[in-house]
């Protein structure tokens, strides 16, 4: 059987005897792994679709599938990026029906171009965290994810909220490792620009 | 290195994933020119940021409702 393996190491990732266990028909190994995924996919999920109950369903379906077609996982990924891989899809799917968002196509060649370069360019210190509490940083955050396009924004989710590495985020969402650099970076771009007019604004009233 | 060059380069760079020359190419671009100097700052600080707030809480009382729902859908499948 092949192993599931962290790049570069020779170490067997934990979860494979799950999955065989899961694959053979215990159904106790498929409950753990969906104890250790079911946070993460639920995120991922409502980060896409930024709604709380397409979030619930779409976790509930992306388990139900895996489930379902587990004979069809081969090993040749990481079984938690499988996972995500089906929550993009699902969640992108979703976005689709609700038509309610704005839509980037996923084969968009993003240009590190002149253009590209933020136009805003106040510096906040301190650090955002110390300007406001929690509950204010959390909205902030929130809002601003939501203005960025769902290609951009899922990028953003995968690489830097959710921690995969550029080659898993490439894998989950069927994308060269050269476009989820390049979308990455123009997500990362907006959503400091955007923060820019918040943390400026914030610094400047206090400091006035 | 100008400052499209060095936007290029800032995926890699958070990612030290850049040669040592590239790095020091980055160091004495930035040194000069304050723009690229505060996006590469604030950018980092944002990556920074959304790592550290956690912007969707799954509270306990979610999670185990949740959890009870897929298992249920899971086993009913199997009828």
């Amino acid at each position: 059987m092949p192993a599931i393996q962290s790049p570069g190491t020779e170490e067997i990732h934990p979860d494979v005897e799950l999955v065989a266990r899961a694959k053979d028909g215990d159904v106790a190994a498929f409950e753990q792994l969906v104890r250790q995924y079911e946070r993460q996919i639920f995120r991922v999920a409502q980060h896409i679709t930024q709604n709380r109950e397409d979030a619930e369903d779409i976790t509930q379906d992306v388990f139900l599938k895996a489930y379902e077609k587990l004979e069809q996982f081969q090993g040749n990924s990481k079984f938690s990026t499988w996972l995500v891989r089906i929550a993009v899809n699902e969640s992108l799917m979703r976005l689709r029906k609700r038509k309610t968002s704005k839509t980037v196509s996923m084969d968009e060649d993003v240009q590190t171009e002149d253009g590209a370069i933020p136009r805003d360019f106040a510096e906040w210190r301190p650090n955002p965290e110390q300007l406001y509490n929690q509950s204010e940083l959390g909205d902030i955050l929130r809002r601003t994810i939501q203005g960025l396009p769902p290609g951009f924004r899922t990028v953003f989710t995968l690489r830097d909220i959710e921690n995969l590495s550029t080659e898993e985020t490439a894998e989950a969402l069927g994308l060269s490792v050269p476009a989820v650099k390049s979308r990455l970076l123009r997500a990362r771009l907006q959503l400091r620009e955007r923060l820019s007019r918040y943390f400026g604004q914030k610094k400047e009233g206090q400091t006035t | 290195m100008n400052c499209t060059d060095l936007l290029g380069q800032l995926t890699d760079y958070f990612d030290d994933k850049l040669s040592a020359d590239l790095r020091e190419e980055i160091r004495v671009h930035t040194a000069g020119c304050q723009h690229c100097r505060v996006v590469l700052n604030t950018t980092r600080q944002t990556i920074e940021v959304y790592k550290g707030t956690e912007i969707y809480e799954v509270s306990s009382e979610l999670r185990e409702r949740l959890h009870s729902a897929i298992m249920a859908r899971c086993l009913d499948s199997k009828k």
